[in-house]
């Protein structure tokens, strides 16, 4: 298999210009050919416009951190500090030394485990309650009030109720979860499904499509933008309530562990969890709005 | 001979608060097999609330509608609608959403198979097989129309119901689409009634015309026969006497004798 290949190479150094027929594999194996290295500096280009610009403010923030935290009687750490304060956390997130001194993998995936727990029942609950309000005339002259009233309750009120209820710490922090995102999916499910236009509802009917089919065939995809706009908003309010009610239920999760922190006063590592508090919020939002984009395609158009 | 389609003694009153609006007064009509009626009238005048009764989408106030000499009252396959907006489901391809009505219809009377040749045969008879992966919306207009009829014919309706089919459409894709209308028709043999506000359209497509008064309380007005051969041709309609004749009447009924008030 190389003869020929070789050969076709010979070819093409030796007569560049001609038979562009025969050249055409070579090009795709020698690996500098200026159309595709154009290409990369091409994509180059456009990566580095996007990336560089977060890239400097970051760099600026940093060097106005550390010279303002830098003085001696400072009460918080510069950037270097946090770093070297850290180092251990950092590059070692998986020791687990018993009880709640692990590492920062452990903390987070307690958290995260907590959040899809309560999350998904805050979906599926929200979804069907949804669909119920959006569906009937009279559930939603029954619920709507109630859950306008309940959705302004602010999450950590429900935590001494819940662990009344529950009697224990991990219960109560999924309940809060579910209690705090179930809200906004509740109510764009509502409005997703009440905005399905009679249409697609008089198609279903022509066609004879029963409850369960016209729920997954019809409802779900047509209000897939509005109950996804729910669940991003939901997935965003349960990572903002987790952290502060693993604070109050102690054990082990991102709170607790800022928590626990602050009462040993180190500053540097606080910093550090909420900086990838921050980053994984960020994944998380992204998560849904990815999914969003491949389940509603097509959807939002026409 | 037996009616295949009967409407008999239709009346529609809408009732909102206190009042109430009579739509539709005492429309009876029946079609035979086969049949193409079309049913015309000035906006508002109740057609298509006259179409959504016949497709058992509405309830009719007083009176019904008989199907093969059997009360129909609730929507279903055998009266298959082609919607004004086409009102495909956009989040399905042009294939899924004829597949939709025929996994419905077939389920028990076709393999997978089968119900796979079947909506690309009927994909086939519209011309859109090429576009069957493809969404609604990146298909023109007359391209959507023609997957909303093949939608419907693959149900096999008894009755066809069009509800202003070509209303959305420029006049070239139009008349396009209403040959391949009348096509179809000569080949199936469908039975189709058809609302439209257009004379041309009704007078070349139809055997017969139904005219109708205007609301409130719409009654069928005039029901005309259309003595034209099938097949029949764009082209040489347009001087023939017995055509301009159909025409004539219609514009008569229409813009004189029922002129269309603006404010009702």
């Amino acid at each position: 298999m190389s003869m020929p290949a070789i050969k076709a190479e010979a070819t093409a150094v030796a007569i560049p210009t001609t038979s562009p027929i025969a050249a055409a594999p070579v090009v795709t194996m020698t690996p500098k050919q200026a159309p595709r290295a154009e290409k990369y500096v091409k994509m180059a280009k456009e990566t580095a416009a996007r990336v560089v610009p977060p890239l400097v403010v970051l760099a600026l923030l940093m060097l106005f951190w550390e010279l303002v935290c830098r003085r001696t009687g400072s009460t918080l750490p510069p950037p270097s500090r946090v770093f070297k304060d850290t180092k251990e956390l950092i590059f070692d997130p998986f020791f687990d030394n018993g009880g709640i001194d692990k590492g920062l993998f452990w903390h987070l995936s307690a958290s995260l485990q907590r959040v899809a727990y309560g999350y998904s029942i805050a979906a599926i609950v929200g979804i069907a309650l949804g669909t119920l309000v959006g569906q009937s005339v009279w559930a939603m002259r029954g619920l709507d009030p109630l859950f306008q009233v309940l959705r302004t309750i602010p999450p950590l009120a429900w935590l001494p109720l819940s662990l009344a209820a529950f009697r224990d710490g991990q219960p109560s922090a999924i309940f809060v979860i579910f209690i705090t995102s179930v809200w906004p999916i509740i109510i764009n499910t509502a409005v997703g499904i009440r905005n399905i236009p009679q249409d697609y509802r008089n198609v279903a009917a022509v066609v004879q499509l029963n409850p369960l089919e016209f729920f997954s065939k019809i409802m779900i995809p047509a209000a897939a933008p509005y109950i996804f706009t729910g669940l991003r908003i939901g997935i965003g309010l349960s990572w903002l309530a987790i952290v502060a009610a693993e604070m109050l239920i102690g054990g082990v999760g991102i709170g607790f562990f800022i928590w626990d922190a602050w009462n040993s006063s180190h500053i540097s590592e606080i910093i550090l969890a909420l900086f990838y508090v921050g980053i994984i919020g960020f994944v998380l939002d992204r998560l849904i709005a990815g999914v969003a984009k491949i389940v509603t395609r097509g959807t939002a158009l026409n | 001979m037996q009616a295949y389609l009967k409407l008999d003694h239709i009346d529609k009153t809408f009732t909102r608060g206190n009042a109430t609006t009579e739509v539709l007064k005492d429309i009876s009509l029946t079609i035979e097999k086969g049949e193409y009626v079309s049913i015309i009238g000035h906006s508002g005048c109740g057609k298509s609330t006259l179409l959504n009764i016949v497709a058992g989408l509405t309830g009719a106030t007083n009176g019904g509608v008989l199907l093969e000499n059997r009360e129909v009252n609730s929507p279903g396959p055998d009266r298959a609608v082609v919607f004004q907006n086409h009102s495909l489901l956009p989040w399905l391809t042009v294939y899924e959403n004829v597949k939709l009505g025929v996994d419905k219809v077939f389920a028990s009377r076709k393999t997978r198979a089968e119900r796979d040749a079947w909506v690309m045969h009927n994909l086939n008879l519209v011309q859109m097989a090429h576009a069957k992966d493809k969404r609604p919306s990146e298909i023109s207009g007359g391209m959507k129309q023609r997957v909303g009829i093949a939608r419907a014919l693959a149900m096999e309706p008894k009755v066809l119901l069009l509800d202003e089919p070509f209303g959305a459409l420029d006049a070239l894709t139009r008349a396009h689409l209403q040959d391949s209308v009348m096509a179809l028709h000569q080949k199936l043999g469908n039975t189709i009634l058809m609302i439209t506000h257009d004379v041309d359209e009704a007078v070349l497509l139809s055997d017969r015309i139904v005219m109708m008064t205007n609301g409130p309380s719409a009654r069928i007005g005039e029901v005309l026969e259309v003595p034209l051969a099938r097949p029949r041709k764009r082209l040489e309609l347009a001087t023939n006497p017995g055509y301009l004749k159909c025409r004539q009447r219609v514009l008569e009924f229409l813009y004189e004798r029922h002129r269309f008030v603006e404010a009702a």
